[in-house]
């Protein structure tokens, strides 16, 4: 799993003997680049919570300006519409809860139903004979070439003939049975076990349906869960297809919520503490979620790209 | 997409645990081999959900949408046939070739700082370190949606009181318009998208670079090339066709922005941002004109086809640098 190739040791050692000023000048780079990474979630935090007459009075400090926690008060609808108002809020009526809840049902729904028919697909395709098998998965890899952009359209017409415009399963059926990706992703990982397992288990008499669920699917709990997290992130983060499927509050998820949240702050000024309150509340899941899954992801992702 | 290539795995069939009837009846399964017998009722099943949505919202809106192209929809009332009208109407419309080079403009600007940057960060943890912390922080911009990337730098960008200008302005340079200008605001969506896509590219190139032998390295070290000279003779040419495979999902992923323009610019000002996404959408869901929207969708995928392929042929030349 953690491709740590000979030469890892051997790096580190020449490091410790001497800094040469190229490679000074290499980590110099690699700083900035982490800054450069890292200083706009500083910002976002830092922004969140400084109150807007603190922002303009002073731009640029580093450290929040007026601290306090008006902005994600606001976010999470726990301000009067006078008080929001006084602080720089639209004082609409925001509901990040339902917005929150929104998000993480289509993307649990996603996540789970799209990598559930992808791996039954990908073990059908590696791991079971059936006629026109190779065909059809060639048809499946032709799909990978279709730019998501080009279903957009069709795919409203049709949620919108399926009376699924504004709902949470409108937004996530077409995603929900699978990506050629995934279902390619998976099946290379079918191919690659050995079958040694599945005839034991065989042997011992156990049926296909079983092995797949209580052999195969819990050996490929490496990728399946690499996939799984980056499914997530990509639903969770999804704007354009959930801003065209929902109208209202019952279907709104945090990306298009955060949208119209920025649309509606005044002409005067913008909210800013409250919008990156906001973003924050939107980005924060992911980012913890990540963080449970990090170096396993890290590690699978060169995988998941190339491979 | 190297996939396709992928030889099935050969293995040994137990004698006697497969139907002798299956080798002239089912031969596409024989060359894969499964444990016993064929699985075709089975893999339907498993096939099953898989295959719906494949054909339903596929398969089915790709073709729906080629045949949208030639009629006149407003989702009110039914499609009316119209033929060539709206490609017509593409070709003399001068918003749709403006959106098509600021798309371009994007791209080009987009795909060229990323690549470059992504390739310096991977041969930088490759050569300096390989901590997983590193390639954690990389990736975290990744992990936020195009919207709450667009809003934050819109935040930091701003004319007022963005602390973007303020770090200019410590260095004795002009404040910058940066998304309010005609000419500043596709390079600042740009890199914007930069900041956030160029970790996960640089570890696609990372992981290429882990497979390239370091004994190579070791021989060229014994030979006195410079870390430079390295880069140039040993990393790049070996690294060329992942170089290119990247090059084709990223370009890709790139001429279809769209969240980051429209919370940012929503295509302003003048036009200077309406890419072609955002133009689509409009003529969509602002003006209801879905034949039209079909048709420059279909001109979107003719434009990503041809690059594909372009894209294909040169990685194909590349592999020869594998030896």
């Amino acid at each position: 799993m953690a491709a740590v190739t000979p030469t890892a040791p051997r790096a580190h050692a020449r490091a410790r003997r001497r800094i040469s000023p190229g490679r000074a000048l290499a980590w110099a780079v690699m700083t900035a680049i982490v800054v450069i990474t890292l200083v706009p979630f500083y910002w976002i935090l830092r922004t969140a919570l400084s109150s807007n007459t603190g922002l303009t009075a002073d731009p640029s400090s580093p450290l929040p300006t007026g601290l306090t926690g008006g902005g994600f008060a606001r976010v999470f609808g726990q301000q009067s519409t006078k008080e929001a108002l006084a602080q720089g809020g639209a004082g609409g009526s925001i509901d990040f809860w339902r917005y929150l809840l929104n998000s993480v049902v289509v993307s649990t729904l996603i996540t789970v139903c799209q990598i559930l028919f992808s791996a039954m697909a990908a073990y059908a395709f590696a791991r079971l004979r059936w006629r026109g098998r190779d065909r059809m998965f060639g048809l499946f890899l032709a799909g990978l070439m279709v730019p998501t952009i080009f279903t957009f359209l069709p795919n409203f017409v049709l949620i919108k003939q399926l009376g699924l415009v504004d709902t949470l399963l409108g937004i996530a059926l077409p995603s929900l049975f699978m990506t050629p990706f995934a279902v390619f992703f998976l099946r290379q990982f079918f191919m690659n076990l050995p079958r040694e397992v599945e005839e034991a288990a065989l042997l011992d008499g156990a049926g296909k349906v079983r092995i797949f669920f209580r052999v195969l699917l819990p050996m490929a709990s490496t990728p399946v869960i690499t996939l799984g997290v980056l499914t997530y992130i990509t639903a969770w983060n999804d704007y354009f297809w959930p801003l065209m499927v929902s109208y209202s509050d019952s279907s709104r998820v945090l990306t298009v919520a955060l949208s119209i949240f920025r649309a509606q702050t005044p002409q005067t000024g913008t909210d800013w503490s409250g919008l990156m309150a906001a973003t924050l509340v939107a980005a924060l899941p992911m980012l913890v979620l990540f963080g449970c899954f990090a170096r396993r992801i890290v590690n699978s992702i060169g995988f998941s790209g190339i491979k | 997409m190297t996939v396709a290539s992928s030889s099935p795995p050969t293995r040994v069939r137990l004698p006697g645990a497969e139907p002798a009837r299956r080798k002239t009846k089912d031969r596409t399964g024989e060359r894969d081999g499964g444990g016993s017998g064929g699985d075709g009722a089975l893999a339907a099943v498993f096939i099953a959900p898989a295959l719906l949505g494949f054909l339903v919202f596929l398969l089915w809106p790709t073709l729906r949408g080629i045949y949208l192209s030639f009629t006149r929809f407003n989702l009110l009332t039914p499609a009316e046939w119209v033929g060539l009208d709206n490609y017509v109407r593409m070709v003399n419309d001068p918003i749709f070739w403006g959106s098509l080079r600021v798309t371009v403009e994007y791209v080009v600007i987009n795909i060229g700082v990323q690549t470059v940057a992504a390739l310096a960060i991977a041969v930088l943890m490759q050569r300096l370190t390989k901590s997983a912390l590193l390639r954690g922080i990389v990736l975290t911009p990744y992990l936020v949606s195009n919207v709450v990337a667009g809003i934050v730098w819109l935040w930091m960008l701003d004319t007022q009181l963005g602390i973007g200008n303020r770090v200019i302005g410590v260095f004795g340079l002009d404040h910058i318009p940066f998304l309010t200008d005609e000419t500043w605001a596709i390079p600042t969506i740009a890199l914007i998208n930069v900041w956030r896509h160029v970790g996960y590219t640089a570890l696609l190139l990372f992981a290429g670079l882990q497979a390239i032998p370091s004994d190579v390295y070791e021989a060229a070290k014994v030979d006195g090339a410079s870390e430079w000279r390295m880069f140039w003779r040993v990393t790049l040419p070996l690294l060329r066709p992942v170089l290119a495979v990247v090059l084709i999902m990223t370009v890709i992923g790139s001429f279809q922005v769209f969240d980051s323009v429209a919370v940012t610019t929503a295509g302003g000002p003048a036009n200077a941002t309406n890419v072609l996404q955002l133009y689509i959408y409009g003529s969509a869901f602002g003006r209801f004109q879905f034949g039209y929207a079909s048709a420059m969708s279909v001109a979107l995928l003719v434009v990503l086809s041809v690059i594909t392929v372009i894209q294909y042929r040169l990685t194909r030349a590349g592999h020869t640098d594998l030896g």
